[in-house]
């Protein structure tokens, strides 16, 4: 395990990986193995612009289909987040122009209502599950519609903290909802008008708008250099 | 050795650990420490910037080269614009969206442009949390010392005293956004305890705090119908004849043409320089993260503070393969997890400042003491595991709901198998120098967020940025906006690249390249055999 040479960070890696062969779009190419869905797209030299944003599978920008080797069924990825195999192939989902409601989240009068003005849609789900197959976040959608419709914005608020809004869910539903549409509006409205109050945030924000601490302040802001390193090392 | 044999010293050792208390490093200790291993204090990754505002000071030569690089804008260019409005945000981050919807409010026209989607940034991607001074035992003066002593006492006292007792109030209009922070039993905010920190005062929504707030922003700015123009990359600023800006051109990424908009100010909110790769090392940041908003502003003339120090986040991940680089939430360590080296043994206070902590771990690493991977990586565990041993099973499942999946992905269950970790390139502590309204030395151009300097000193502590982000996010946003009223709308030019070429040709011309980045170049080219990371 002892280590020969001292400089650990531009390590060249010691072992080169077995080849591949993925399809993308249709067309086929030798990747190295276990490389990500976007490396493999580099790889190929592929421009990738859209279809890629923070890299480490929180945005959604990389939704892609796939399907493994004499798999028939098509699955969802986050592309930056899954190893090629061989024999897989992929696409990645262009945008889907899903309708999105407009609101003021803050100003609503009675969200549980207006849920139904604004995604009329969301009561006639069908129940056939699609969302929650295409969700790569493993988040149970078709129950969330369902909560949402139902008033329980809590749980849906909980279900959808996973969300990276990728939209996977939306193109596969045959009512035309958009199940991360109405789970953002729902867990806004859940904040914005069905949690408590915080009240030691108000009281904060009144002791300062009151200067209850201006007299620390001023002292600390008219130490010397000196001073205020050895009043901070005081601070535990 | 395989992996999973290597990490089994970590089990047996654990008990014997957890009776274990690490001593902080005495100042003098924390010092030495930091010149011999941190990647700021590598001598051979430094030069000199020759001309422009910051002549003469060091920084990364990566950072070096895009500086004195040249625009591929020609001075001939047709500057008629495509748009007009009050107030231009460049970026799609979490500044940028403040900016963009506190400018709004104010009743000013806004358009914001960025590189790829709304949302596709650093910010999305913040696990760990949001430091405001919200618990009662706690106060706003505490919360500006103890990011003094993270940021080595070189902070600026005037923004950091903004950025510390405007906090509150930001927790208050994100609560009325909908943002759904964490809550204790009797409804008040609940705070962690940061590395660095004193008292509990990270805000979170479980360990989706950047992208929780980012899809109430993202969702606000939509409802709120302000112009957006995605993926358009600013690749220049326009000025007028008094150098103030006036403001940007943006290529389209879609189309490959130029897009000129007018502005009577601009707002750049373009993040950080994680895709650099500064010194070889991996990062955890987006796509976009190339430092477009420091070379744009440089070539206008803006100065820049603390660019020779950058962030290396003590855990980033080493296995798997697909993994290196993604960010393992300091959240572990706040709860407990100890760092681990090859030895069984733990070998600094985990909840040190980030520098220390980063620092030795490359000394464990460098003195032998580091877990190598088959790929040839090296690294040190963290030991998940820990956490279910002290407060219960299902703890990490429960708190770290967002790392469980990222390595189950991966066949790996981080709450059985600790995780393999080294330093990763995280966070611009410097930028573009700005005053307490988000300004800089040139007039109407603005910068808040990661791309601007001085806030944190040579040490962001953690948490802090997405309070800076909202906060100078507003500001700049606000101030920007009161201007619209009486302002008119300066001369689109290109005056600042006459002057800024002049002065390169002086100092024996740009460094050759083109400047901004825009992505990074990972696109393998015809003659390259080797997979970039
Ligand atoms: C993995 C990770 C975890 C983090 N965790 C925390 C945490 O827990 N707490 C905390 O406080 N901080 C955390 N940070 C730091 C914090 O998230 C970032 O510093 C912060 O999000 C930066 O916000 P920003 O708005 O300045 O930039 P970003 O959010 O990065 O946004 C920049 C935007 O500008 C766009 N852009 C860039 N160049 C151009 C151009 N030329 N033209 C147009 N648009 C452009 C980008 O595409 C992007 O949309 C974390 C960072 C990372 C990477
Ligand atoms: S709920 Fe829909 S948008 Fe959200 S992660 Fe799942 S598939 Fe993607
Ligand atoms: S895909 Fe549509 S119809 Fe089917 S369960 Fe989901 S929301 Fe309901
Ligand atoms: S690029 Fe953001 S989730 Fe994959």
């Amino acid at each position: 395990m002892a280590q020969e040479d001292t400089n650990v960070i531009d390590q060249p890696e010691v072992v080169r990986h077995k080849m591949v062969t993925i399809e993308i779009s249709g067309k086929k190419y030798e990747v190295p193995e276990g490389i990500t869905v976007i490396k493999a797209l580099w790889h190929t030299g592929q421009e990738v612009v859209r279809g890629a944003g923070c890299l480490g599978g929180f945005c959604g920008a990389c939704a892609t289909y796939y399907r493994t080797k004499d798999d028939p069924k098509v699955r969802t990825c986050l592309a930056c987040q899954m190893a090629v195999e061989d024999g897989m192939s992929f696409t990645i989902m262009p945008p889907f122009p899903a309708r999105k409601a407009l609101y003021d989240i803050r100003s609503l009068k009675d969200p549980k209502q207006d849920l139904f003005n604004l995604y009329p849609e969301a009561p006639l789900c069908r129940n056939c599950n699609a969302c929650t197959e295409a969700c790569p976040q493993k988040i149970d959608v078709r129950e969330g519609v369902w909560k949402a419709v139902f008033g329980d914005f809590k749980s849906v608020s909980e279900m959808f903290m996973d969300c990276v809004m990728c939209g996977m869910c939306t193109p596969v539903c045959i009512a035309d909802i958009a199940p991360n549409l109405v789970a953002l509006y729902v867990s806004r409205a859940q904040g914005a008008h069905f949690t408590e109050k915080p009240q030691g945030l108000d009281t904060r924000i009144k002791e300062i708008q009151d200067g209850r601490f201006n007299d620390e302040w001023k002292k600390v802001l008219a130490m010397s250099e000196q001073e205020l390193a050895d009043h901070c090392a005081t601070v535990k | 050795m395989e992996i999973h044999a290597l990490q089994q010293i970590v089990h047996q050792t654990r008990d014997a650990r957890r009776k274990q208390t690490i001593p902080k490093f005495s100042p003098a200790d924390r010092d030495r420490l930091i010149h011999q291993y941190h990647p700021d204090y590598r001598s051979s990754a430094y030069r000199p910037i020759r001309f422009g505002p910051n002549a003469g000071d060091k920084t990364v030569v990566e950072l070096a080269a895009l500086l004195e690089g040249d625009s591929s804008i020609q001075e001939h260019i047709d500057l008629t614009p495509q748009y007009t409005t009050d107030v231009l945000v460049v970026g799609g981050g979490g500044a940028g969206c403040a900016a963009a919807l506190h400018a709004h409010a104010t009743g000013a026209k806004v358009i914001l442009a960025t590189k790829l989607r709304l949302g596709d940034s650093n910010s999305v991607m913040a696990q760990g949390g949001m430091q405001i001074s919200v618990a009662p035992e706690d106060s706003p003066v505490t919360h500006f010392l103890d990011t003094l002593k993270g940021g080595h006492m070189q902070n600026d006292h005037e923004l950091l005293k903004v950025m510390v007792e405007e906090g509150p109030s930001i927790a208050k209009w994100l609560i009325e956004l909908g943002v759904l922070f964490d809550r204790q039993a009797d409804g008040n905010l609940h705070v962690k305890k940061g590395g660095g920190s004193s008292k509990p005062r990270l805000l979170t929504c479980s360990d989706y705090t950047g992208l929780e707030i980012m899809r109430v922003l993202k969702d606000e700015v939509l409802n709120q119908k302000i112009q957006l123009l995605e993926f358009c990359a600013a690749v220049e600023l326009l000025s007028d004849e008094n150098g103030q800006c006036t403001g940007a051109i943006f290529k389209d990424l879609d189309n490959h043409r130029h897009v000129v908009v007018a502005a009577k100010s601009v707002i750049l909110a373009t993040g950080g320089i994680g895709r650099l790769h500064i010194q070889g090392f991996p990062t955890s940041n987006h796509y976009g993260a190339t430092g477009d908003g420091l070379c744009l502003s440089y070539r206008m003339g803006a100065k820049l503070d603390h660019i020779d120090t950058f962030q290396y986040h003590p855990s980033g991940a080493v296995y798997p393969e697909q993994l290196i680089g993604a960010l393992v939430t300091e959240g572990i360590r706040s709860e407990g997890g100890h760092l681990v080296n090859a030895k069984g043994e733990r070998f600094v206070n985990e909840l040190d400042t980030r520098d220390v902590v980063s620092s030795s771990i490359i000394r464990e690493c460098e003195e032998g003491r580091g877990i190598r991977t088959m790929s040839g990586r090296v690294g040190v565990w963290l030991d998940t595991p820990l956490l279910d041993a002290e407060h219960g099973p299902g703890t990490v499942e429960k708190h770290f709901p967002a790392m469980m999946m990222q390595f189950e992905r991966f066949g790996i269950d981080i709450s059985k198998d600790p995780v393999l970790i080294y330093p990763t390139l995280h966070y611009q502590n410097g930028g573009v120098k700005i005053d307490a309204n988000s300004e800089t030395n040139v007039k109407n151009l603005f910068v808040a967020g990661e791309a601007s300097g001085g806030l944190h000193g040579r040490n962001r502590l953690m948490g802090n940025s997405l309070l800076d982000l909202m906060v100078f996010g507003k500001r700049s946003g606000l101030t920007a906006a009161s201007r619209a009223g009486s302002a008119s709308q300066g001369k689109l030019t290109v005056n600042h690249l006459q002057r800024f070429r002049a002065d390169a040709k002086k100092h024996g011309n740009s460094s050759g390249v083109i400047s901004p980045m825009i992505l990074p170049a990972y696109t393998r080219r015809e003659a390259e055999r080797t997979v970039t990371n």
